[in-house]
C-alpha cells in the first residue's frame, strides 16, 4: 500500500515538478522554432506514455498486492493485446520521427541566400572570419598559421585579402540575414554553442563543418563551448552580437581585413623613443616598472600582448571600470598613441630596451605556488614565457605586485568586466582557482623563482613568442 | 545438450575439487567463485568511482570552495567515474560477475565449459583494474580526456595524465578486452553445448537470454575498441597520425597529418552503443526473473520477450552514430541513425509493456528484489523515453552536450541496470550463501537509493532544457544561469551524497547477514529455475549430485491453474492433468 502511494506520488510528482518548475529553454533568438516545436511533441507523446505506464503500474502495484488466497491468473501470451501495444507505439514513434526528419532536412540544407561565416575554436577562445567584398573566402591552412598570421591564410590566394580577421572579440551577426557557420578547429574538438539560436556543431581540426540559422533578435549573446576540450573548457566563452543593418556595416568596417595584417607597418624603434616619452614618466626611462606609481614592467613582454593591451585601452574594454583607478590613469596615456604606425614604433622602442628581471617584492610558499601553477602552466607554458598560441601573456621576471593585483581585478571581474572581452573573461575563471590571498601569493613567489632560473636570468633581449618559432619551412606537410 | 562424464562421478570431483586454500578461493575454477571474484572486485572498482562523483558533485554544487579540486583533478574524476561504471563495474559485474553466476546454474551444468580459461578471465579482469588505478600514481596523473577519449584532445597537452594515463587506460582497456573474451566465450559456448536434458533454447530463463545476447555483442564490439585503443598508443608515442590531422596545439604546430578524428568516434560509438545494451540486456533479463518470480506469475510474452533481446542486441549495431549528430559527420547519417534508433524504440517499450503486464492480475511480494524491480521499471521508462528526445536527431541538437544528456544516460544505463544489480543480489544472496540478507536494511537501503538518484535525475534534466552545458569544471558567470539553477545543483550534490554514503548500509547488510543473518533454506523464494533446486546450498563445487538435473518446462510455471503450489520447479515432470489440459509449455 505505501509503496504504491510513494510511487503515485513520483509519478504525479514528475508531472507536478514539470509544470512547477521555473527551469526552461531560453527564449529563441533564431529561425528554429521548428526546433522547439520537434522538442515539444516528443515532449508529449513521450510524457503521455510515461504517465500511462506510471500509473498503470502503481495501479497493479495496489490491485494486485499479496492477498492471502489470491491466485495470479496465468496467460503466458496475449497476442492480441501484444499487437495492440506495437501498433500503437510504433505510431508514437513515427509521430515523433516524421516531424523530427523534416525539421532535421531544413537544418542541413542551406538556404541560398546565406552569408557565410567561419569560426575558428582553439583552446580556449574563438575566433571568426567574415569573406570581404568578393564575398568569398580565401583557403587558409594550418601549415600557413603563425604569430603574425593566426588564422592560417595562405599568402598566395587573392580571395582571402579582403576577409575580414575578428582575432578574440566579438561576432556581430546581421538580424534576419540567414548565415552559414563553417566551423574550423586548429587543435582539438570544439563546439559552438549558443543557447538561444538552438543551432549546434562541432568544430573539428583537420575538415570543415557547418550549421545554419538565422538570427531573429538583436541582442548579445553568450558563446559556450559544447565539447569537451580539455582544462579550460568551461572558460571557452565567446559573444555574439546581433545588428541592425547600420550597426553591422560599421562593425564590418571597423574590422581589419587579412591584408591589413599583412601591411601592419614594422615598428621603428627610433621613431618610438619619442613616443615612448609620455609612457617613461610611469613605466621608468628603461621600461623597468614603477611600483610606487602603480606602473608595471614593459621590458621583455610580447609585442602581440602590449598592442593587444593599448588596443583593449582605447577601446574601452580596460580603464574603464569605476574600481580599476590605476587603468583609469592608463587609458587616455594609450590615446596618445593615436595610429597603428605611433603603437608599432612604440612596441619596437620597447623590445630594444634591456630586459632586466623584476625585483621580486611578494614572497610565498614556491613548493605549494608551483603545484598551483600548474593549472597556469598550460596558457603561460611551464617556464612563465607566455604564449600568443593560447593568448597568454610572459609572467617570469614581470613585476609580481602587479601580477598579484591583477589576479584580484580578475577575480572581482574589475578586470574583464565586458562581456566581449572574452580573454580577460578567461582569466576571471581561471584566477577564481586561486583560494586566497595566500594563494596568490605562494604562485607569484613561483613565478619569481622562474624569472630567477632558466632562460630568463640570463637573457637580456628581447622573447620569444610561441610561434614565432614556427617558419613554413619547418612546418609539417610544407611543400 | 550436455554429454555426461564418462568418468564416473565420485572421481571425476576429486579430480576436480580444489585441494587447497589458494586453489580454492583465488586460483579457482569454480564458476559461482570466480563469479564472486568478479563481484567485490567490480564493486570495489565502482566503490571508488562513487567517491570520484561525490568529488564532483561538491565542485559541482559548490564551486570554488574546496582546494583539491581543480580543473585538472575534475576532468581525471569525471573520465575515471564514467569508464570505471561503464566498464569495470557494470560490464564486469553484469558478465563476469552474474553471467558467471547464473548460466551454469540456470542451464543445469557443472561449470563453464572451459572453467581455466574462466580463471584465467578474472584475473586478467583483475590486473586490467590495477593498471587502471595505477594511472593515479604516476606523473600527471589518469587522463582527463573524458570517457570518450576522444583525440586530438586525449593526447595534447592541456589535458591531464597526457603523458601516462591516457596509456595506462588504453593499455587497460586492451587488456579488460581480452579478459572479456575469455569469459565472453565461456559465456556463449556454456549456454549453446552445456545445456542440461531438456533445456531447449526457448525454455531457458530470460536472463540467460539477456546475458547470452549481451556476450555476443560484447564479443562483436569490443574489438572496435580494442583496434581504437591500440591506434590511438601508437599515435601517442611513435607519431602515427590514425586519428591525429594536421593541428596547431598551444601555439605548437605538431608533427600530425591526414588523420581524422571522426574515425575514432564512429569506432568508438560502433563499440559505445552496442555496449549501452552489453550492460542492459543482462539486466533486462534479470529483471524480468525477479519480476516473474516475486509476483508469482508467469513473465508477459516470454516469445516476444526473447525475440524482443535479440531484436534489440541486432539493432543495436546500426544505431551508434545517434551519439555524433553534431559531430560534424555528413548530415545525411542523420536520416538513417534516427531512424534505426526511433526503430528500436518499439522491441524496447514491448519489454517495459511486458514487465508491467506481468504485475498485472499478479499476486505481488512487495519483497526487497521486487521492488527494485519495480523502480528499475520506472527509472528505465524515464531515461528510455528521454533517449527517444535524444535519438530524434533533431531534438537531440539543441540538447546535445547538456546536462540533459547527463540525466539520460544516467538513468538508463547508470541507476537502472545498478537498481536490477541491488535487486539480483538480494535476490540471489541466499542461494550463494545460504543466508537471507537482512530485510529492514534492504528497506532503507532501497528507498534512500531509489528516491534519492531520482531526486538527482529527473530535476537535471531541466538543466539541459536551460542549456547549460555539460563537462563543464564550474559555470561561474553564464548567461543563461540564475540563482534557481545554482539552488537546484546544490539540491541535487546534496541528494548525491546522501545516497553515496547510505551504501554503505547496504555494503553492511552484505556482510552482516553473512555472519548472522536467517537461514535462507534451499529456496528461499520459491522459485522455479534450476539454481534453486541445486541439491545443496550454497552449491558445491560441480553444482549438482551425481546426475544433472532434467528439465521438464519452461521457468515461468508460477500459480499454474490446479496445483498446490503457486509454483512448479522446472524439474517437475509433467503431469497428467497438464498433458490433457493440452499446455505445451
Amino acid at each position: 500500500m505505501t509503496t504504491a502511494i510513494i510511487l503515485l506520488i513520483v509519478v504525479l510528482g514528475s508531472v507536478v515538478f514539470n509544470y512547477l518548475s521555473p527551469w526552461w529553454f531560453t527564449e529563441i533568438a533564431s529561425n528554429w522554432g521548428n526546433i522547439d516545436f520537434a522538442v515539444f511533441v516528443t515532449f508529449w507523446i513521450c510524457g503521455i506514455a510515461f504517465i500511462l505506464v506510471g500509473l498503470f503500474m502503481v495501479w497493479a502495484i495496489w490491485k494486485y498486492r499479496r492477498r492471502e488466497g489470491q491466485q495470479a491468473a496465468y496467460e503466458p501470451e496475449n497476442k492480441r493485446l501484444e499487437w495492440i501495444l506495437t501498433i500503437v507505439t510504433t505510431i508514437g514513434v513515427v509521430g515523433m520521427l516524421a516531424p523530427g526528419l523534416i525539421v532535421w532536412e531544413e537544418y542541413v540544407h542551406v538556404p541560398d541566400d546565406a552569408r557565410e561565416v567561419e569560426i575558428i575554436g582553439q583552446q580556449w577562445s574563438w575566433s571568426y572570419r567574415l569573406p570581404g567584398e568578393d564575398g568569398r573566402l580565401g583557403l587558409v591552412d594550418v601549415r600557413f598559421m603563425s604569430v603574425d598570421n593566426p588564422f592560417g591564410m595562405d599568402p598566395d590566394d587573392p580571395y582571402g585579402a579582403d576577409d575580414v580577421l575578428v582575432e578574440r572579440g566579438a561576432l556581430h551577426l546581421l538580424k534576419d540575414q540567414p548565415v552559414k557557420v563553417l566551423l574550423r578547429s586548429k587543435d582539438v574538438l570544439h563546439d559552438f554553442y549558443v543557447p538561444e539560436f538552438r543551432a549546434k556543431m562541432d568544430a573539428v581540426p583537420g575538415m570543415v563543418t557547418y550549421m545554419w540559422f538565422t538570427p531573429t533578435k538583436t541582442g548579445i549573446y553568450e558563446v559556450l563551448c559544447a565539447e569537451l576540450c580539455g582544462i579550460g573548457h568551461h572558460t571557452m566563452r565567446g559573444t555574439v552580437i546581433v545588428d541592425e543593418a547600420e550597426e553591422y556595416e560599421a562593425w564590418v568596417a571597423s574590422r581589419p581585413t587579412w591584408s591589413d595584417y599583412a601591411a601592419r607597418p614594422a615598428g621603428d624603434a627610433v621613431a618610438g623613443q619619442a613616443g615612448y616619452v609620455v609612457c617613461a614618466a610611469c613605466h621608468g626611462q628603461q621600461g623597468e616598472g614603477m611600483f610606487a606609481l602603480h606602473a608595471p614592467k614593459l621590458t621583455g613582454q610580447s609585442a602581440w600582448y602590449m598592442r593587444a593591451q593599448i588596443d583593449a585601452y582605447k577601446r574601452g574594454l580596460r580603464g574603464t571600470h569605476p574600481e580599476d583607478e590605476y587603468g583609469q590613469q592608463m587609458a587616455p596615456m594609450a590615446a596618445t598613441l593615436f595610429d597603428a604606425a605611433a603603437v608599432e614604433n612604440v612596441i619596437a622602442y620597447i623590445q630594444s630596451l634591456p630586459d632586466e628581471p623584476a625585483v621580486a617584492t611578494i614572497e610565498g610558499d614556491v613548493e605549494r605556488g608551483a603545484d598551483l601553477y600548474r593549472g597556469c602552466a598550460v596558457c603561460h607554458r611551464a617556464d612563465g614565457s607566455g604564449s600568443s598560441g593560447t593568448f597568454a601573456p610572459r609572467l617570469a621576471g614581470m613585476s609580481d605586485w602587479y601580477l598579484a593585483r591583477q589576479i584580484v581585478l580578475f577575480q572581482q571581474h574589475i578586470r574583464g568586466h565586458d562581456r566581449t572581452d572574452t580573454l580577460a573573461r578567461q582569466m576571471t575563471f581561471m584566477s577564481k582557482q586561486l583560494h586566497g590571498q595566500d594563494a596568490i601569493n605562494d604562485v607569484v613567489a613561483y613565478i619569481n623563482e622562474l624569472g630567477r632560473q632558466g632562460r630568463f636570468a640570463s637573457n637580456a633581449h628581447g622573447t620569444r613568442d610561441g610561434l614565432a618559432a614556427v617558419t613554413h619551412a619547418d612546418a609539417p606537410g610544407a611543400e | 545438450m550436455a554429454v555426461e562424464a564418462q568418468i564416473p562421478y565420485q572421481e571425476a570431483m576429486e579430480l576436480h575439487d580444489p585441494h587447497s586454500w589458494i586453489t580454492k578461493y583465488w586460483f579457482s575454477q569454480d564458476h559461482k567463485v570466480i563469479a564472486i571474484q568478479y563481484g567485490i572486485t567490480a564493486i570495489g572498482v565502482g566503490l571508488v568511482a562513487l567517491v570520484l562523483s561525490g568529488m564532483m558533485r561538491l565542485q559541482l554544487g559548490f564551486p570554488d570552495q574546496f582546494d583539491f579540486i581543480d580543473p585538472e583533478a575534475y576532468y581525471q574524476f569525471i573520465t575515471m567515474h564514467g569508464m570505471i561504471m561503464v566498464i569495470y563495474l557494470l560490464t564486469a559485474l553484469l558478465l563476469g560477475g552474474f553471467g558467471n553466476l547464473l548460466v551454469p546454474l540456470m542451464c543445469g551444468a557443472r561449470d563453464m565449459v572451459f572453467p581455466y580459461v574462466n580463471m584465467i578471465s578474472y584475473h586478467v579482469y583483475f590486473l586490467s583494474v590495477i593498471i587502471l588505478l595505477a594511472s593515479y600514481f604516476v606523473p600527471g596523473g589518469p587522463t582527463g580526456a573524458g570517457w570518450t577519449l576522444y583525440p586530438p584532445q586525449a593526447i595534447l597537452t592541456g589535458t591531464p595524465g597526457v603523458d601516462w594515463g591516457i596509456l595506462l587506460m588504453l593499455g587497460s582497456l586492451a587488456v579488460f578486452i581480452v579478459a572479456f573474451t575469455m569469459g565472453g566465450l565461456n559465456y556463449v559456448t556454456t549456454i549453446l553445448q552445456a545445456r542440461t536434458r531438456g533445456m531447449t533454447l526457448m525454455r531457458m530463463p530470460l536472463s540467460v537470454w539477456g546475458i547470452f545476447m549481451a556476450t555476443v555483442l560484447g564479443l562483436l564490439a569490443f574489438p572496435a575498441l580494442f583496434v581504437s585503443a591500440i591506434m590511438m598508443i601508437l599515435d601517442k608515442t611513435i607519431g602515427t597520425s590514425f586519428f591525429m590531422p594536421a593541428v596547431v596545439s598551444i601555439g605548437d604546430s605538431l608533427d600530425y597529418s591526414g588523420g581524422s578524428p571522426l574515425l575514432f568516434q564512429h569506432l568508438f560509438w560502433f563499440f559505445g552503443h552496442p555496449e549501452v545494451y552489453i550492460v542492459a540486456l543482462p539486466a533486462f533479463g534479470i529483471v524480468s526473473d525477479l519480476i516473474s518470480t516475486h509476483a508469482r506469475k508467469n513473465i508477459f510474452g516470454y516469445r516476444m520477450m526473447v525475440w524482443a533481446i535479440v531484436a534489440i542486441g541486432v539493432l543495436s549495431f546500426v544505431v551508434w552514430a545517434h551519439h555524433m549528430y553534431v559531430s560534424g559527420m555528413h548530415p545525411w547519417f542523420g536520416f538513417f541513425f534516427a531512424t534505426t534508433t526511433l526503430i528500436i524504440a518499439v522491441p524496447t517499450a514491448i519489454k517495459v509493456y511486458n514487465w508491467t503486464l506481468t504485475l498485472w492480475r499478479a499476486n505481488i511480494h512487495l519483497t526487497v528484489p521486487m521492488l527494485f524491480a519495480i523502480a528499475f521499471v520506472i527509472t528505465f521508462v524515464m531515461g528510455g523515453i528521454t533517449g527517444l528526445f535524444l535519438g530524434n536527431v533533431i531534438v537531440d541538437v539543441p540538447l546535445s552536450d547538456t546536462y540533459f544528456v547527463v540525466a539520460h544516460f544516467h538513468m538508463v544505463m547508470g541507476v537502472s541496470p545498478i537498481l536490477v544489480i541491488f535487486g539480483a543480489i538480494y535476490h540471489w544472496y541466499p542461494k550463494m550463501t545460504g543466508k537471507m540478507l537482512n530485510d529492514t536494511l534492504g528497506h532503507i537501503h532501497f528507498w534512500v537509493t531509489f528516491l534519492g538518484t531520482y531526486i538527482i535525475y529527473y530535476p537535471m534534466h531541466y538543466l539541459g532544457f536551460v542549456g547549460v552545458p555539460r563537462r563543464y569544471f564550474a559555470n561561474g558567470e553564464m548567461a543563461i544561469i540564475d540563482e534557481s539553477v545554482i539552488m537546484l545543483n546544490q539540491t541535487i550534490t546534496i541528494a548525491a551524497l546522501i545516497v553515496g554514503v547510505f551504501q554503505i548500509v547496504f555494503i553492511w547488510n552484505l556482510i552482516y547477514s553473512y555472519f548472522k543473518g536467517r537461514d535462507a533454506g534451499p529456496n528461499p523464494w520459491k522459485a522455479t529455475s534450476l539454481e534453486w533446486q541445486t541439491p545443496e546450498t550454497p552449491p558445491r563445487h560441480g553444482n549438482w549430485a551425481e546426475k544433472l538435473p532434467t528439465v521438464y518446462r519452461w521457468a515461468y510455471d508460477y500459480s499454474v491453474p490446479g496445483m498446490k503450489d503457486d509454483f512448479i520447479p522446472q524439474t517437475e515432470p509433467r503431469t497428467a492433468e497438464e498433458t490433457a489440459a493440452g499446455r505445451t509449455e
